[in-house]
């Protein structure tokens, strides 16, 4: 019985999981591209030709199955990497990814340091 | 101690401080260079006038061909009208003219009125094939070569410049 109730969890879980895995936000995506002909101004905000070409061109790649991320990586192909507001990682910004973690793990030790030698004194 | 905190804090300080020099030194206009070098993939067309399919086969033919996307509205698009001419009479480059969501009328009214440079024309009606060119407005060019890789991308009017770079290239 035990094993069953198991067996039928894991599948409920799994089917909701794949179907998680489906639904991709078309508002996000627009939200997460640069209109290149407006200022400051996302896709989903604009209404520039440019905008509305974009929205029906990310609409055909749901359609053929793409998910987000080949989504913006297709957008950063044809475009550069400033149509996306999120860039990926890449070798180029590498550092601007993990240089606030360093900065923090950085500014720890030398509190810790600083506490330690003045527990010393 | 002191000193190596100090030290640090100074590297920290030098490193703000040249990133944000960097940083805003850069130019952020939409640039094409990274475009240069690249492959088009997927070239599908529709051609001007029938319901056949300009693809990267019939690139491939081509010792150089410079796509040009075009509209009857588009103002620049006139102002290059003339160089396009001139380029026509290249033999080592073949024209392939892209008419951006224009309507059909209107665009043989444009090509009579100034004259047809193009070897091939096609259209792209809502603009979806333009994005796989990676295009945001018009006038566009794009110089390629048989292997259908990017040598040069202008974004708007054709300059005399311009002219005298593809002249240069296809030569």
């Amino acid at each position: 019985m035990k094993f069953k109730l198991i067996l039928i969890t894991l599948l409920f879980n799994f089917s909701l999981l794949n179907g998680t895995e489906k639904i991709i936000d078309q508002s996000t995506i627009y939200k997460n591209l640069r209109c290149l002909v407006c200022q400051g101004q996302s896709i989903a905000d604009s209404n520039s030709d440019f905008a509305q070409t974009i929205k029906l061109v990310v609409k055909d790649l749901i359609k053929d199955g793409k998910k987000e991320d080949e989504i913006y990586s297709f957008m950063a192909d044809k475009y550069g990497e400033w149509i996306v507001f999120k860039p990926q990682v890449n070798k180029q910004n590498l550092i601007l990814w993990f240089l606030p973690y360093l900065a923090l793990i950085l500014g720890g030790i030398i509190i810790f340091l600083i506490l330690k030698r003045r527990r010393n004194l | 101690m002191q000193k190596t905190i100090k030290i640090v804090i100074s590297i920290i300080f030098l490193f703000v401080i040249g990133v944000f020099f960097i940083g805003l030194n850069k130019d952020t206009n939409y640039n094409t260079n990274s475009l240069i070098g690249k492959k088009i993939p997927n070239i599908n067309l529709e051609y001007f006038d029938e319901n056949k399919f300009y693809k990267g086969d019939d690139l491939k033919k081509n010792n150089y061909t410079l796509i040009n996307f075009w509209a009857s509205w588009c103002a620049p698009c006139r102002d290059e009208h003339p160089l396009l001419i001139q380029l026509s009479e290249e033999k080592n480059l073949k024209l392939l003219g892209v008419n951006f969501k224009d309507k059909k009328k209107q665009a043989d009214k444009f090509l009579n009125d100034l004259g047809n440079p193009y070897d091939f024309l096609t259209k792209d009606d809502q603009g979806r094939n333009s994005v796989n060119f990676g295009i945001y407005g018009i006038p566009e060019s794009i110089l390629v070569n048989k292997d259908l890789i990017i040598l040069k991308k202008f974004v708007g009017p054709l300059s005399v410049e311009d002219f005298n770079s593809i002249i240069e290239i296809i030569n």
